[in-house]
């Protein structure tokens, strides 16, 4: 690693997991405006980290496993800060920062080289569809952390068992609100994220959709988070469902992204 | 010694029972016996607060054992009480004591139940009762502002207001922490019981949008649900009303269940699901424990919540003894200040002050004159000693002239206050909003 930009980037994010884990266990208030600076500035510095390297590579950095996750991270940095702004959920960042540091880190893992743009890579839908695909997987991911959150609250209130968790984490329902919030905004980008995939297939390679392992999956995840948009608008599929239903999509979506990159071969598998 | 002028005088909820109690409980017009109050001979400040759990006169005097005499008489001339009897009910703290006395009530440590926030308004109001008469003075102005201060710091850095301490707290935070916000929710009473209704008004003053009542006289269920400005049922209708409630509440004296988790399963896909808080107060139970086993369904009885609060109990129990130690620390500090408010320390002070500005502008300014003569430095340091000493000599002289006690008092504080010799940042907060 020697991209000082990255890895300060990376600390800021370390840094940043560290104070809201503190103030999780400690809350006040003090510590948790200073894990939000510090977020905030981890996000900004994210973003140069990400346009620096876009003028170096010449184009989209969007092409290995680095980029990729290194901008999952940034998605879901930017999710969680437009969520605070618009409301308040207790305690949220504690646990969406760790995702968001582990992901750092495996980017870090991941070899940081620039490569040469293949050819079939060579388009302007580059940057619109890996970008899209990539943010819906960033507020998935916020609806992961919600729904983990609230299987942990509603066995508290459940089970009458009131220990460290049930002071800290919020209501149910702000948690449900969440969860309704950012699927229904992931689901979006996958839509769209889905449809410029396919006309950038079209023009590539000549076939709107052919069952690379890539497209099946997404499909498969696309079909998960609309099921449960479904299911809660015309049957009530909320709550603890709907908890749980963000935490199997958010991992089809996971597997989409890497499994699908490792394990299957496909026309996708240059990303990687 | 200052220390000792304080002195604190009251029955509270532990020293006396309420018969006790009642009989000092003075005109609603705190104010007035404010001002009789003050009328005592040799009572310099004077602070009187009056709850339904404490009677407490707070006061500065010099003339201790005559003022605490005739005060003693002031608090108890209705009572009708003999001296022992005062003694066994009553209790007088003086100096250190009384100021840790002062804290540990504002704190809330003092508190029938430990932590309940109430007294610090209390406090806050019997204060403005004071100083609208102008009955406080520099030593309880600063005590009852470091008491209000006492008491927030305790509240931020320490959980002792955090878990609810009765059963009815205790349903409306599980409450909240199901539903979020209460606005818009509706709550139905099963039963009219005065649990029932406590909680229920617990419930409405947190936002709940619509109360039913639903009893087996419906002339009861009625006059309840008047109170409420809500409806009445009767108790077959209860199963129909469920689809549209968010809370039940029941406390019937009934012998048998009155919602089965059959009778409710069905429901829950007519409510799409919104979650349903069922409250069991009644023994022997009314509502089936299975209940709890469908989704989205919370159901608590009487133990659970009796449960509850003594977790949260203990939780207040250990978080006060966090809360002593911040009043300990504020007691010292507060002693220290008092020591300082004496004529002798705070001269010291301020010449000490002159003499390290002195010193340290002369070294600064020495420093980029190294061209000067031994004799010329001499006449700079000389010339700096003179002006913090000319400086310094008018302010040293007002406070050696003697003047009236709480005239002296005030000139000390304020001489203090000006020179930052307390090194508080920033003025204690006005007496209006004091604290927050």
């Amino acid at each position: 690693m020697n991209d000082p930009l990255f890895l300060g980037t990376l600390t800021l994010y370390a840094v940043t997991t560290a104070v809201y884990l503190v103030f999780f266990i400690r809350q006040t208030k003090r510590l948790r405006d200073t894990a939000r600076t510090f977020l905030l500035v981890a996000g900004v510095v994210h973003t140069v980290c990400i346009a620096v390297r876009y003028f170096k590579a010449g184009h989209t950095p969007l092409t290995s496993m680095h980029e990729t996750i290194s901008f999952f991270a940034w998605s879901m940095t930017w999710a969680f800060l437009s969520f605070r702004w618009r409301y308040e959920v207790k305690n949220f960042g504690a646990f969406v920062s760790p995702l968001i540091t582990g992901l750092m880190v495996l980017a870090a893992l991941a070899s940081n080289e620039i490569h040469e743009l293949q050819p079939a890579l060579q388009s302007s839908w580059l940057p619109v569809h890996a970008s899209l695909a990539i943010m819906a997987n960033g507020f998935l991911a916020l609806a992961f952390c919600g729904g983990l959150m609230y299987l942990r609250q509603e066995r508290e209130i459940k089970y009458k068992h009131f220990g460290f968790f049930y002071s800290r984490l919020p209501s149910l329902e702000a948690l449900d609100n969440l969860n309704y919030h950012s699927v229904v905004i992931g689901f979006c980008l996958l839509t769209v994220g889905i449809i410029t995939g396919s006309l950038w297939a079209k023009q590539a390679w000549g076939a709107y959709w052919q069952w690379d392992p890539k497209e099946t999956w997404s499909l498969i995840t696309w079909l998960i988070y609309a099921a449960l948009l479904h299911q809660r608008l015309t049957v009530g599929w909320r709550r603890r469902r709907a908890a749980i239903m963000a935490i199997i999509g958010f991992s089809a979506a996971m597997f989409t992204l890497w499994g699908v990159s490792y394990l299957l071969e496909g026309v996708h598998s240059y990303v990687g | 010694m200052w220390a000792d002028a304080i002195m604190a005088m009251g029955v509270n909820h532990k020293t006396a029972p309420v018969e006790i109690r009642e009989k000092l409980t003075f005109s609603g017009d705190c104010q007035a016996t404010v001002r009789q109050l003050k009328e005592i001979p040799g009572c310099d400040e004077c602070y009187f607060l009056s709850t339904c759990n404490r009677v407490e006169i707070l006061f500065v005097s010099r003339d201790q054992e005559n003022t605490a005499r005739a005060v003693r008489d002031f608090l108890f001339s209705a009572a009708n009480l003999s001296d022992a009897e005062i003694g066994r009910y009553s209790y007088f703290y003086q100096g250190e004591p009384a100021i840790d006395h002062l804290f540990r009530v504002s704190a809330s440590l003092d508190s029938m139940i430990v932590g309940e926030p109430q007294i610090l308004g209390q406090l806050k109001q019997a204060y403005r009762d004071a100083t609208e008469q102008n009955s406080t003075g520099t030593i309880l102005n600063r005590l009852l502002h470091k008491a209000f201060s006492v008491a927030k710091r305790v509240r931020t850095e320490t959980n002792i207001g955090g878990g609810a301490a009765s059963i009815s707290f205790a349903a409306v935070q599980l409450a909240r922490k199901i539903f979020g916000e209460l606005k818009g929710k509706r709550v139905m009473l099963i039963g009219a019981g005065e649990m029932a209704e406590l909680a229920a008004e617990h419930l409405v003053t947190q936002g709940i949008d619509h109360v039913t009542v639903a009893n087996r006289t419906l002339e009861r269920a009625a006059n309840l649900a008047r109170n409420f400005n809500g409806s009445a049922i009767s108790l077959a209708e209860v199963v129909g009303k469920l689809e549209e409630v968010d809370i039940v509440i029941s406390s019937t004296g009934a012998t048998d269940l009155i919602l089965r988790r059959d009778d409710v399963k069905p429901l829950m896909r007519q409510r799409r699901n919104r979650p349903l808080f069922l409250i069991d107060i009644a023994v022997p139970r009314d509502l089936d424990p299975k209940l709890n086993d469908l989704e989205n369904i919370y159901l608590y009885d009487i133990d659970d919540l009796k449960n509850v609060v003594e977790v949260n109990k203990s939780e207040r129990a250990k978080e006060a003894a966090s809360a002593e130690r911040i009043v300990e620390e504020e007691v010292l500090k507060f002693q220290q200040w008092l020591e300082n408010m004496e004529v002798a320390p705070t001269i010291t002070a301020i010449r000490q002050k002159g003499e390290t500005i002195k010193n340290q502008e002369l070294a600064k300014t020495l420093a980029t004159l190294d061209h000067l003569s031994a004799k010329e430095k001499k006449a700079v340091e000389a010339l700096a000693a003179s002006i913090v000493n000319k400086m310094l000599h008018d302010p040293m002289l007002s406070l050696k002239t003697n003047c009236r006690p709480e005239e002296k008092r005030q000139k000390l504080a304020l001489t203090r206050q000006l020179f930052n010799l307390d090194q508080t940042v920033g003025a204690p907060p006005p007496a209006r909003d004091a604290g927050g």
